[in-house]
C-alpha cells in the first residue's frame, strides 16, 4: 500500500521545525522514517503533515563527555544508528548503547534510522528505549516555550506513546557514562536475526546494585531492581515484578508462557554476563 | 483536489534526474515510475525483504522506507549502476552468475547492492561475515547457500580486478611521465 497524502515541510532550523509542528496539530516529525514510513504505507498512521528534519544542520552529532561525574554520551536527532554503533568513543564511555544497537534491525535499516527517533517512537519492542530507561538517561526537546529535559522515567507513558508534546522536537538524547567498576550486558531472542525481539534483556550491575530492563514484555519499557537476589532466583524475581506491572502479553509471535520462560532464562544469563563484563573492565578501569 | 508536487533532483548512477513528485512518493516508486529505472524491485514495501535496497550516498538503504522528497540532491546507486564502465557485469553480478546465486531473480537487485557496499567496507569477509552481510535480505528460491558462495566469489573477483586496475594505473602513471620527458626533450 501507499501512504495517504500529507503536506510536507522541510525546515532549515529547529525553530522552523517547531513552528511547523505548532502550526498543525496533525503533523509528525520525519527523521530516519524506518518506523514511520511503514506505518504510513500500511495506513496505520495518516498525519496531515510531515516535518522532515533531515535538512537541519548540526543535528547529526555524537558527543562523549568523559568527566568523572555527569559524563556520558549525547546523541543528536539526526545521528544514524550505524554511526552511533561505529563510534569507538560511545563504546568506551557507555558500552550498553553499542551492545543494544547491534541488535536494532538490520545494518541497512541502521544506516537510515536514528537513535533519537527510535527513543521517541516509544516502541516497547525496541532496544533503545529500554536502554535509556535502565541507564537513567534523558532526552532534550525543543518546543514553542523553549527547551526542556525529559528524564527517561517520565518519557514512556503507554504503547507507542511518549510525554513529548506534539509541538516539541526531540533534539538530542543523553545516556550517562558507565561508572568505573560497573558492568553491562544485553541479549535478545528473536525468531530471525534482525527481527523484533520476542524478549530482550539489558542488565546494569554497579556495586551491590543489580537492575535489568526488559523489552517486548510489557506495553512500555520496564526496569526491575534485582539487588540482593540470589543468582538462581533472578528469573523468578524478575517475573514477580513484571507480571503484576501490566502483565506479560501473548501475541501471534509468542505466548505469555513462552515469553515468561525467556525472561526466566535471559535475566539470569544477562545479569551474570554483566558481572563478567565488570570484572573484565576492572583492570583497566583507570585508563578511562 | 490535485496533490501538491515537489521538484526533486536525484543523482542516480551518475546521471542527474529531475522529477516532480507528491511528498508521499516512496523513493522505490520514484525510481521505478518517475525515472523508469525498474531494476529496483519492490517486494514487501515495509522494509522486511530487502529487494528494494539501493545505495544512498554509498550506504545501503531500503528505498521503500524513504520518501523521494527527503533525499533531494543526494546520490543514489541502483542495480543498473553496478555494471563495469564498459557495460560488462560488475564483480558481484559476475559472481552471482558463476555461483548460480539466483533463480527467479526478484530479490537479486537488493542482494547485489547490499553486497557491493558490504565488500567495499569489508573486502575479505569470512564465511560468517558473508552470511551476516546478507542477513537483511530475503530470498525464497535459493536457500542462500549459493548467495553466500557468490559473496565469497565476488570478493575474489573484486580483488583480482583491483590488482589488475592497480597495474594498469601504474603503467598509466608511468606513460604520461615518459610523454612529459619527450615533450620536455623537444
Amino acid at each position: 500500500m501507499k501512504p495517504a497524502p500529507f503536506a510536507y515541510h522541510r525546515p532549515g532550523s529547529v525553530a522552523d521545525a517547531v513552528a511547523a509542528l505548532a502550526g498543525d496539530a496533525g503533523a509528525k516529525v520525519l527523521a530516519g522514517g524506518q518506523s514511520l514510513v511503514p506505518l504510513l504505507s500500511m495506513r496505520l498512521a495518516a498525519p496531515s503533515a510531515l516535518v522532515d528534519i533531515n535538512g537541519i544542520p548540526g543535528l547529526d552529532t555524537i558527543e562523549v563527555d568523559t568527566a568523572s561525574s555527569g559524563g556520558g554520551v549525547r546523541i543528536g536527532a539526526l545521528a544514524r544508528h550505524a554511526d552511533v554503533l561505529a563510534s569507538e568513543d560511545v563504546r568506551r564511555v557507555q558500552p550498553l548503547v553499542s551492545l543494544a544497537l547491534a541488535n536494532v534491525a538490520h545494518a541497512t535499516i541502521r544506516n537510515r534510522g536514528t537513535t533519537v527517533g527510535s527513543l521517541v517512537h516509544a516502541d516497547a519492542a525496541a532496544e533503545m528505549p529500554v536502554v535509556l530507561s535502565l541507564l537513567g538517561g534523558s532526552i532534550d526537546v525543543e518546543g514553542p516555550g523553549g527547551r526542556r529535559t525529559i528524564p527517561a522515567d517520565e518519557l514512556y507513558v503507554g504503547p507507542l506513546e511518549s510525554s513529548v508534546h506534539h509541538d516539541e522536537l526531540a533534539v538530542s538524547a543523553f545516556f550517562p557514562a558507565l561508572a568505573p567498576g560497573a558492568g553491562v550486558a544485553f541479549e535478545e531472542i528473536a525468531r530471525r536475526h534482525g527481527d523484533y525481539a520476542l524478549v530482550g534483556v539489558a542488565a546494569l550491575v554497579d556495586g551491590d546494585s543489580v537492575r535489568a530492563g526488559f523489552l517486548s514484555v510489557s506495553d512500555v519499557p520496564t526496569v526491575v531492581d534485582l539487588t540482593g537476589v540470589a543468582d538462581d532466583d533472578l528469573g523468578d524475581a524478575a517475573l514477580e515484578h513484571l507480571e503484576p506491572a501490566g502483565g506479560i502479553h501473548s501475541d501471534i509471535h509468542a505466548t505469555a508462557a513462552y515469553r515468561a520462560q525467556l525472561v526466566r532464562v535471559l535475566t539470569r544469563r544477562v545479569v551474570l554476563a554483566a558481572r563478567v563484563s565488570r570484572q573484565a573492565r576492572q583492570p583497566k578501569g583507570v585508563a578511562r | 483536489m490535485t496533490e501538491e508536487r515537489h521538484t526533486v533532483r536525484l543523482h542516480v548512477n551518475g546521471h542527474v534526474y529531475d522529477a516532480a513528485v507528491p511528498a508521499r512518493r516512496l523513493l522505490s516508486d520514484a525510481l521505478r515510475h518517475d525515472l523508469g529505472l525498474t531494476g529496483t524491485h519492490v517486494g514487501c514495501e515495509h522494509g522486511v525483504c530487502g529487494a528494494c535496497t539501493v545505495l544512498l550516498d554509498g550506504r545501503p538503504v531500503r528505498s521503500c522506507l524513504i520518501l523521494a522528497v527527503s533525499v533531494d540532491g543526494q546520490e543514489v546507486t541502483t542495480v543498473e549502476g553496478l555494471t563495469n564502465e564498459d557495460g560488462s557485469l560488475g564483480p558481484v553480478q559476475q559472481a552471482f552468475l558463476e555461483c548460480h546465486g539466483l533463480q527467479c531473480g526478484f530479490c537479486t537487485p537488493g542482494f547485489l547492492t547490499t553486497i557491493t557496499a558490504g565488500l567495499r567496507d569489508n573486502p575479505t569477509p569470512t564465511h560468517e561475515e558473508a552470511r551476516d552481510m546478507i542477513a537483511g535480505n530475503l530470498c525464497r528460491c535459493t536457500g542462500y547457500q549459493n548467495i553466500v558462495k557468490a559473496v565469497e566469489r565476488a570478493s575474489v573477483l573484486q580483488r583480482a580486478q583491483r590488482a589488475k586496475d592497480a597495474t594498469v594505473v601504474e603503467e598509466g602513471a608511468h606513460r604520461p611521465s615518459r610523454d612529459q620527458v619527450t615533450e620536455a626533450g623537444t
